[in-house]
């Protein structure tokens, strides 16, 4: 019984029902709460993570289905808030509330790997899953394109 | 505002024990309204805001506000640092307990709401700072056996200014707070300010950025327990009967019970909770507006508006003057309800014993979470501890106290902490929502175009009849009225009616209030106005404010800042619109352009200009101002709650969505500087960005758009 997977690097054993979402298993199992509940749907992005690389919205993702895989989520994403995106959110003061950038911050870090120097269309395309009440966009897109310098090292 | 003179010291200074000696100073301030909220008069006021300041230095400063994304932690912290000269990375904030000390002094209770938060703490915090101040120097002046005069103070430190010898302010502290508190500090000149008035990067970004914030949904508490409220999806039903069988079969379910608001799941996770819930099968008594929908609602608003209301404004004799105009313009306006969905659903958690409740709330209203504990559990209100977390949201959503009520019940029915957590479709159909209104508007304009009479009639339901009840006399709500009865134009005979009229739907204060609405209708019947006088919106409207300055002044800026004046190119479209709210001044330009085949609007730049007073922190400002924007902009486009049968038709992002990044404007803020008041700013952006894109649109068309949100007809 239980579902194995490997969370921010270290294998993790949960023993829950399988139908379980990931959301939920990190939220209320694991009390790792950085990933957060917005919708429920896929609607929103607020509980994006990493699924082998891949940004996910955990809220409609099945414990089961991530057996094996490796789990990444906001607490793993640097030790330090020392990852590019994380640095270029606080250069760019882009937080105001705060609850939808951990899903914000995973949805830019999964683009950065994939397009190390996205177009403002790119960006379009990888973050308009994702929601802010607060209004945030001008300050991620211009985050975004920080940590795309940052991580070139420029 | 009482002086410091005025009050026992006792209220001021208190020893932490927790922290070994501390400096407890605050600013005491007489509640003004708390018989309007029905909370008891405590016996005088309250500190307003207060510091500790430890042994090694380090300053916490209580944050008796709550942070929802305004920036309050920094301002006040940008505030306290330039009055006390602290060492920046040694402060630290916490949020304030309820207690009668941190009573807003806008409210005569603890909250958050009304663009307050810089206004109501800026001068007793700075004046706290400043006493404060005084006191750690005249310690310190003994001990050197030097006049006061001889010393300043810097980095958190007293230095003798002739010899270069320091004292941090964690060693003078214990024998500062034994002193006299000074009646009038001396304050900083504003030129010597290091901190307000600059562009300062928020305190809690990093924290936001690895999930370390705790929100009220992150609580975690040994033992705690998980629940989902299954609520009538009539407004005011009740439940008739119900059960729970399946409910319980589901596993990781500990219990069903009934509660206030409806039926309550109560399980070891929020999902099994959630599941739960939906396998419970309730009989409910729907109540009497069951047959309620959004087409009655505007037939009770269109038989209202027939009718005459109760008096908000009247300047001059518009009924009598308006025969004699030469040209007539009139509209009736209309705009829907709206619901908040702030980012982090409706949630709360109590820990109910025998001796106590703790509640961990992101909450807008302390004082209410408090005096509701104490009446669900019968606890005196001091044994009532309320613990303010981060907000995912305000928005006025969160200054209600309907998920703090259920989570005390249900801790108290379970005998262990108990968080309830609504999902989104539960915040969406069941919020307080922002008032459908509906708006008439006769005009008459004289020879030369201007205005002369101007007659409003606004039909919509009352906040504060239910909110503050005490407040509403004569028929009439300010929060209703205001965004029309507060406008600023040059116009002799200018009267407002309002007739309170109840649609069966709850409302609640939402992001700049009556503003949100009127200030929409407002400024697209100026643009009507205009077109019928034949005069340029910008023009026109400038031509009406000879008297407000700052309103002219913000009006002008924008104008320059956007290139009003100039060409824009095929296909785009400019809309301007200025109103004043909470005490602060904003007036923005939207240019769009138009797919007339697809009937869509694209709004591509966004000018603004704000005038708000004196203020603490710009980058606070601009992002406001920008997310302000953001959210007008989403009710403009796409907002609208509707009502069938008595129930909210709309439940998730699918058919409630939002201004993504993809359709959102590029914004920039231009700041007035200004000497003025102090201005609210987290709400006063959102008014004028819908009524600047529909003129924008009113440009293009040639068809004014007084209905929102705007539709495919408005675009063809």
């Amino acid at each position: 019984m239980g579902t194995t997977f490997t969370l921010n690097g270290k294998s993790t054993t949960v023993d829950v029902d399988p139908q379980m979402p990931l959301l939920w298993v990190l939220r209320d199992t694991l009390n790792m709460t950085g990933t957060k509940f917005g919708c429920g749907m896929a609607l929103c992005g607020a509980c994006t993570v990493h699924i082998n690389g891949e940004a996910t919205r955990s809220c409609i993702t099945p414990v089961s289905s991530v057996a094996g895989k490796k789990i990444t989520t906001i607490e793993g994403l640097s030790a330090d808030a020392s990852h590019p995106v994380q640095k270029a959110w606080i250069e760019e003061d882009v937080p105001q509330c705060g609850y939808c950038q951990s899903g914000q911050i995973m949805s830019a870090a999964a683009l950065l790997a994939k397009k190390p120097n996205p177009t403002d269309a790119d960006i379009d395309d990888a973050m308009s899953g994702n929601i802010c009440r607060c209004g945030t966009y001008q300050r991620i897109r211009k985050a975004i394109h920080h940590a795309a310098s940052l991580q070139a090292g420029k | 505002m009482a002086t410091a003179s005025s009050l026992d010291r006792r209220e001021f200074l208190r020893k932490s024990v927790a922290g070994g000696a501390a400096l407890v100073i605050g600013v005491y301030l007489p509640g003004k309204y708390e018989a309007l909220a029905g909370v008891p008069a405590k016996d005088g006021a309250a500190i307003n805001a207060w510091v500790q300041i430890a042994p090694d230095d380090t300053t916490t400063l209580v944050i008796d506000k709550s942070e929802m994304g305004q920036g309050i932690n920094t301002a006040l912290t940008m505030i306290l640092a330039d009055e006390l000269d602290l060492d920046w990375k040694k402060i630290k904030t916490e949020f304030a307990p309820a207690a009668p000390q941190y009573f807003n002094p806008v409210f005569g209770l603890q909250g958050t709401g009304g663009s307050t938060s810089v206004r109501g703490s800026w001068e007793p915090l700075a004046k706290a700072g400043a006493a404060a101040r005084e006191m750690l120097i005249a310690t310190a002046a003994k001990r050197w056996s030097v006049e006061p005069s001889a010393c300043h103070t810097e980095n958190s430190s007293v230095v003798n200014t002739a010899t270069g010898k320091r004292i941090g302010y964690g060693t003078l502290v214990e024998e500062a707070a034994k002193l006299p508190v000074p009646a009038s500090p001396k304050r900083k000149d504003a030129k010597d300010y290091k901190f307000v008035g600059k562009a300062t990067k928020r305190i809690d970004s990093s924290i936001k950025v690895n999930g370390k914030a705790e929100f009220g949904i992150d609580v975690r508490r040994p033992k705690m327990l998980h629940a989902a409220v299954a609520r009538c999806p009539v407004f005011g039903g009740t439940v008739k009967s119900f059960d729970a069988t399946k409910a319980k079969a589901v596993p990781g379910v500990k219990s069903v019970v009934q509660v206030s608001t409806g039926v309550a799941v109560v399980a070891d996770n929020t999902w099994s909770a959630m599941k739960g819930r939906d396998a419970l099968q309730i009989t409910w008594d729907e109540g009497a507006n069951a047959k309620n929908s959004s087409d009655a609602v505007r037939k009770l608003y269109q038989g209202r508006l027939q009718q005459t209301g109760a008096i908000a404004r009247k300047d001059g004799d518009a009924d009598g003057t308006m025969g004699g105009t030469v040209k007539k313009v009139e509209a009736v306006y209309e705009v829907p309800f709206l619901a908040h969905a702030t980012m982090e659903p409706m949630n709360c958690t109590a820990d109910v014993r025998a001796d106590g409740c703790d509640i961990y709330a992101p909450t807008q209203f302390q004082t209410f979470a408090q005096i509701n504990g104490a009446k669900i559990t019968a606890l005196k209100p001091e044994q009532v501890k309320v613990h303010t977390t981060y907000l995912g949201g305000g928005f006025g959503r969160r200054a209600e106290s309907d998920f703090i009520i259920e989570a005390v019940e249900l801790s108290k029915a379970a005998g262990a902490p108990v968080q309830v957590t609504w999902s989104r479709e539960d915040d969406m159909q069941h919020d307080y929502y922002r008032p459908a209104v509906m708006v008439k508007f006769w005009a008459g304009l004289d020879g030369k175009g201007a205005p002369v009479a101007w007659k409003s009639r606004i039909v919509g339901p009352s906040i504060m009849s239910r909110f503050f009840p005490g407040s509403v006399k004569n028929g009439l709500d300010d929060t209703a009225t205001e965004g029309i009865a507060t406008l600023k134009y040059d116009v002799p005979n200018f009267l407002v009616e309002y007739l309170l009229t109840e649609p069966g739907v709850p409302v609640g204060f939402w992001r700049s209030v009556g503003n949100s609405h009127n200030g929409y209708i407002a400024e697209c019947f100026v643009d009507e106005m205009a077109k019928a006088a034949g005069k340029d919106p910008f023009e026109f409207r400038r031509g009406l404010l000879s008297k407000d300055t700052r309103q002219r002044g913000v009006l002008e800026l924008v104008a320059e800042k956007a290139g009003w004046s100039k060409p824009l190119p095929a296909g785009r479209y400019r809309g301007i619109a200025v109103v004043e709210s909470f005490g602060s001044y904003v007036a923005e330009v939207a240019e769009i352009s138009i797919d007339r085949t697809a009937h869509t609007v694209q709004v591509h730049r966004v000018v603004a200009a704000v005038d708000c007073g004196r203020h603490v922190n710009p980058e606070t400002i601009r992002a406001q101002i920008e997310g302000g924007i953001i959210y007008g902009l989403t009710a403009a486009l796409k907002g609208e709650i509707t009502i069938a049968n008595g129930r909210v038709e709309q439940a998730n992002f699918n058919d409630y969505d939002m201004v993504r990044i993809n359709e959102a404007p590029q914004v920039e803020v231009h700041i007035v500087d200004s000497n003025d008041g102090p201005g609210g700013i987290g709400e006063p952006g959102t008014p004028p960005i819908a009524p600047a894109v529909c003129n924008a649109i009113f440009a293009a068309t040639g068809k004014p758009v007084r209905r929102l949100p705007i539709k495919a007809e408005d675009l063809a």
